[in-house]
Order: C-alpha cells, then sequence, then structure tokens
C-alpha cells in the first residue's frame, strides 16, 4: 500500500511531461476543439497528399470541359479554363496554409519579444518601440504587406515576411497592453525578491501569464492571413498563376458567380471551415494551458 | 560586526509636483539570529524601508537620498545589479503581505520554489524541484501539492508555499512585510507558530512588519515603533511593553482592546498621520500628541538613550537628560 503511494507520488511529481499530460488530457475532453482539430487535420492532410488523392493536374486546361457540372470527377466542379477546382483547392491550400501560418507566427514572435519587453522595460525603449507601432499601424495592414512586397519581391517567402509585417503592429499593441496588466502584480515583484533577472521575469513569468490572448489573437489572424496573401497574388504581388492559391481561386470565381455557383461557393466553404477549426483548436488549447480555467 | 546596519536611510519619492518623505533618517541594526519588529501605521515607511533594504525600489520616482546599508559590512546601496541579484533570495528575501497575489497564477507551486532554487544553487531542474518539495514538507504542506497550482491552494497554504519560496536558499535576514495580516486569526497562529519554528533552526535573522503589537511580542527580540518615516521609540521588549516612554507608543497601547482592564471606550490616537509630502516642522507627531509643547512644533527632537539600548525620539525626554547632567 504504501510503496503504490510512494511510487505514485513520483510519477506526479515527473515535471513537464505531466504538465503536458494534463493539458491533454484537459483538450480532449473538449469536444468542439477535437472536431476542430479532425477537420483541421483532414484539410491539412489532403493538401498534403495531394498528387495521391487527384489525378489532374492543377494547372491543366480543358476548356471544351469548362464550368462542368457537380459530378464525381469534378466534386467542386471547373473553372472557367475547365481545370478541375478541387485539385486546385488541393494544391492551393499548401502555399495559403504554409504562408499564413508562417507569417502569422513569425509576427507573433517579434511581437511578444517587442509587446513584453517595451512594457517591461518602459522608458525611452517603449518609446522608440510603440511610435514605430504606431507608425507602421497607421499604415492598412493590406497597403503595408503590399509595400513590403513591391520592395523586398515576390515569391512565398517574401510574401510570408510581408505579411507579417502587415499584422505586427496589432499584435504587438495586444502583447504590450496584456503585459501592462500583469506587470505591476506582486508575483513579478515576489520573483524579483528571490533573485530572478528581468530577462528571466519577462520569459519565465510574463508570456505564461499572457498566453490566453496571444492564443486568440494567433488563431483570429489566420484568416486574415489567408485573405491577405490573396490580396497580394491578386495585386500580382504574391504567388504567379498558374499556381493555385485559395485566395486566388476565390477571387477568379467572383466574376462567375452569377452563372456559375461552385465556383465560389467550394473555395469558400473550405476557407471558413479551416478558419473555424482552428478557432475551435485555439480556444480549446486556451482552456487546456490557462490553469486558472478549471475543472 | 553586526549583519544589518543600516545608517541614516532617506528614502523619497519625488513626483514632478511634490516630494514624498517616505523615510527619514533611519538607523537601525540588527545581529544574527535576531528578530526586528517594525510597527508603525499605514503609510509610516515600514515598507519601503524593507523594500530599499532589496533594492526592489521602483526608481523612479523612489530616490534613496541618504544614508548606507551594510549587510555583512558591505553597502548595499553601492552594489551593482547583479550581484545584488545574488543577494537577493540568497542571503535576503521578503515575504509579502498578500499571499494571493505574491504567487504566480500560471505557475505550480513547485515549480516556483524549484526556480528559486535553480538560480542560487546552480542544480539541474529535478533536484532543484525534489529540494521544493522538501520545503514544502518543512511549512506543512505535502509534496504531492507540489505539483498543483496557486488557485488551488488557500489562504494560508498560499502563504505557507511563499514562505517555503521565501526560505528555499536558507537566507540569512527574512523580512517579513504584513505577512499575517490578510489570513484570520487561527491561520495567523499557525503561520507565526512556523514562522518561530523555522527562524529558530535556520537561526536566521528577520524583520517583522506589523501593526499588530500582540505579534510583535510572540516573535521579535527588539521593537522599533516607527512614525512619520522615523523610528520614534526603539529598544527590546521590555523596554516598549515595559516601560513605554514616546507619547505615540503609548497611544498604540491605548488603542489596543484589553480583556483584563474594563474600559468602556477606547483612547483612539486623534486625527491621522500627516502628509508625508508636507511633514510638520519639529516633531513630526507635535500635531496629535497630547503633551506638546511650544518646542515641539519647531525643534526636531533627538534620539534619546534613555536607558541602555532604549532609545527615544521625544523633547519630554530633554528635560530628564537636562535635569541628570
Amino acid at each position: 500500500m504504501m510503496e503504490t503511494t510512494a511510487l505514485d507520488r513520483k510519477k506526479r511529481l515527473n515535471t513537464t511531461s505531466g504538465q503536458f499530460r494534463i493539458a491533454l488530457r484537459q483538450f480532449r475532453r473538449n469536444k468542439i476543439a477535437v472536431v476542430g482539430i479532425i477537420i483541421f487535420l483532414i484539410i491539412v492532410l489532403s493538401c498534403v497528399f495531394a498528387d495521391k488523392i487527384s489525378a489532374y493536374d492543377y494547372a491543366a486546361q480543358d476548356i471544351r470541359n469548362k464550368f462542368a457540372p457537380l459530378s464525381m470527377e469534378h466534386p467542386f466542379g471547373t473553372d472557367q479554363f475547365g481545370r478541375d477546382v478541387f485539385t486546385r483547392m488541393l494544391y492551393g491550400g499548401r502555399i495559403s496554409l504554409v504562408v499564413a501560418f508562417s507569417a502569422v507566427l513569425l509576427s507573433a514572435a517579434v511581437a511578444v519579444l517587442l509587446g513584453t519587453t517595451a512594457a517591461f522595460f518602459g522608458k525611452a525603449y517603449e518609446m522608440i518601440v510603440m511610435r514605430i507601432i504606431d507608425i507602421l499601424q497607421s499604415i492598412p495592414g493590406l497597403l503595408l504587406a503590399a509595400a513590403v512586397s513591391t520592395a523586398i519581391g515576390t515569391g512565398i517567402q517574401n510574401s510570408i515576411i510581408a505579411i507579417a509585417i502587415g499584422q505586427l503592429a496589432n499584435t504587438t499593441r495586444l502583447m504590450y497592453s496584456a503585459t501592462l496588466t500583469v506587470k505591476n502584480q506582486e508575483y513579478l515583484e515576489a520573483a524579483r525578491a528571490c533573485g530572478a533577472s528581468k530577462t528571466r521575469i519577462i520569459f519565465h513569468h510574463v508570456i505564461k501569464n499572457i498566453l490566453a490572448p496571444l492564443i486568440v489573437q494567433v488563431t483570429s489572424r489566420l484568416g486574415s492571413g489567408i485573405t491577405q496573401i490573396a490580396s497580394l497574388s491578386f495585386l500580382g504581388l504574391g504567388v504567379m498563376p498558374p499556381t493555385p492559391e485559395w485566395g486566388s481561386i476565390l477571387n477568379a470565381g467572383k466574376q462567375y458567380m452569377r452563372s456559375y455557383w461552385p465556383l465560389v461557393t467550394f473555395p469558400g466553404l473550405v476557407i471558413a471551415l479551416t478558419l473555424i477549426s482552428v478557432s475551435f483548436i485555439g480556444d480549446g488549447i486556451r482552456d487546456a494551458v490557462d490553469p486558472r480555467l478549471k475543472r | 560586526m553586526s549583519l544589518l546596519e543600516i545608517n541614516n536611510l532617506e528614502v523619497q519619492y519625488v513626483m514632478t509636483d511634490e516630494t514624498i518623505h517616505a523615510v527619514n533618517n533611519i538607523s537601525f541594526s540588527l545581529e544574527k539570529g535576531e528578530c526586528l519588529g517594525l510597527v508603525g501605521e499605514t503609510g509610516a515607511g515600514k515598507t519601503t524601508t524593507a523594500l530599499s533594504i532589496l533594492r526592489l525600489l521602483a526608481s523612479p520616482p523612489a530616490k534613496t537620498v541618504n544614508g548606507e546599508i551594510l549587510y555583512k559590512g558591505q553597502d548595499i546601496l553601492k552594489l551593482r545589479e547583479k550581484e545584488m541579484r545574488e543577494i537577493r533570495g540568497d542571503e535576503i528575501t521578503m515575504i509579502f503581505q498578500d499571499p494571493m497575489t505574491s504567487l504566480n497564477p500560471v505557475k505550480r507551486v513547485g515549480d516556483q520554489i524549484a526556480e528559486v532554487i535553480m538560480q542560487h544553487r546552480h542544480c539541474s531542474k529535478t533536484e532543484a524541484f525534489r529540494l521544493a518539495c522538501d520545503m514544502l514538507n518543512q511549512v506543512g504542506i505535502r509534496d504531492e501539492r507540489a505539483t498543483e497550482f496557486p488557485h488551488q491552494f488557500s489562504g494560508g497554504m498560499k502563504q505557507r508555499v511563499v514562505i517555503a519560496m521565501a526560505l528555499a536558499c536558507q537566507p540569512n535576514l527574512l523580512l517579513a512585510d504584513e505577512p499575517t495580516t490578510a489570513l484570520d486569526v487561527t491561520i495567523q497562529a499557525q503561520v507565526v507558530e512556523m514562522m518561530i519554528a523555522l527562524r529558530k533552526q535556520y537561526q536566521m535573522s528577520m524583520i517583522f512588519i506589523t501593526h499588530d503589537l500582540g505579534l510583535v511580542a510572540d516573535i521579535c527580540d527588539k521593537v522599533a515603533i516607527m512614525y512619520a518615516g522615523e523610528i520614534v521609540e526603539y529598544g527590546n521588549l521590555e523596554d516598549i511593553y515595559l516601560r513605554t516612554s514616546h507619547p505615540y507608543t503609548v497611544g498604540l497601547f491605548g488603542s489596543i482592546p484589553s480583556l483584563s482592564k474594563d474600559v468602556d471606550r477606547l483612547s483612539p490616537i486623534q486625527g491621522l498621520p500627516p502628509n508625508p509630502a508636507k511633514l510638520p516642522t519639529g516633531c513630526k507627531f507635535h500635531t496629535r500628541c497630547e503633551r506638546a509643547s511650544e518646542k515641539c512644533s519647531c525643534d526636531e527632537p533627538l534620539f534619546h538613550e534613555i536607558e541602555p539600548g532604549h532609545f527615544v525620539r521625544c523633547h519630554l525626554f530633554d528635560q530628564e537628560e537636562h535635569d541628570d547632567g
């Protein structure tokens, strides 16, 4: 009897993996988040294995077969050049998802660094950082992304950087304000009284406390990431045709909306479904990792 | 050499339109293993004194205008920030008033204690966590609760965790800033008892900040009564409790309800503490003192040693000295 309790204790005291397991269990209990992750995985995996799922070439034109009625061969129909929309969505997802995710994560990482340090160190540094952010924020995000993209050139990598810069101001501001609310909490002073350095306090105490708004921000920004890469492509600054990409497919379908509905409906649905599933996952993660929301 | 010696410490909060004189010319010393009670009303400068020993005051607005704080003969105010960090938590540490807010809500308590150990002992995380569990046992918390979060603990338990965190590296000096004020009386008694035991065990010096004179009598060896940023009376327990001398201290004792004496009304000290931005001239207490004379409003009283080790800052004792001499 005694031995088992000692063993239990040892197990429970096993540090980080235990915390992860708790979060995982908590996440699994959240049905909506699980549904979200299933939908999201299906979308991602079908994009990854696009060449296995679809027999068509995303760029092959078949003019005679344009605007084909929905069928087993063309589940999402065909576009004005007779290209299979389903195939184009599969391949397009590769670019859209990679660009959107990388851009959002990149801008979030920079924003966390800038926002927390600006709020925490204050003085001249805060002034400089936040005024630069103000300048960035005074330019509409898409315009800024377009300007950056013009300056550094097109292509996937540059599009990621351009979109990340376009989203930077908003996220930094959020992280800045979140840090301000925890900055004067007594536990930070207590940590300092125990000898923690300022960098340690930022990375070990502050960031853990502002995770919730960060996760919500990241998931909600993914949507604008996908539409921004579309807009950039539309302006000729993102990815070049015939390379497919969700936003540009949707955009192209716009002019045929009245005569041929599948061309906007299915891409729109897929994008919406992706965003919803991501936001479900985000909410699930937030609830699972925040120990204050329990149980 | 004393463990801690404070000489003529003067701390101000400098704002754009006014300067708050939070601590004025405080001097005291503390030997190893000794416990000093710092007693005074809200705003008397007790916490400011403690924070300036750890150099935790936010500057600006806080400014140490004058004085020195010698820890083991070394002036803390002249140390570099990096050296100071090594002292904090390892040599000197502090317990804050409110246990509800002095633990990080999103970190497990064991990790929070382990973090302190890791910083100062440079050991592995597993080792630090094991030591943290030992520490929790010492303060009367079963170590399997180390993986729980602060919100899963009650107030008294949280304060125990805070104490465990403060004592994790066996500091020489503990600054306890009203550690029991936020707790109810029964828990207060338990926590105080535990602190006394741990202090004995580690032979730790302590500065105990409170406004509860009853607690001071239980815990401390020496008492300093603070008023408007000054120490007005200083001595050992008997000096203060049996031969109370300063009118302010007399007033403090007059405001404590007593079970043994049958009094209808308490006799509180009239008025409010002075605005620390506009301190009165002369004795800071003269505006509320029943025995104030004209002299009190213009001349600042000196710190008289009325008997060995018992100091009083009051003009009433000028005469005595004068008569004696």
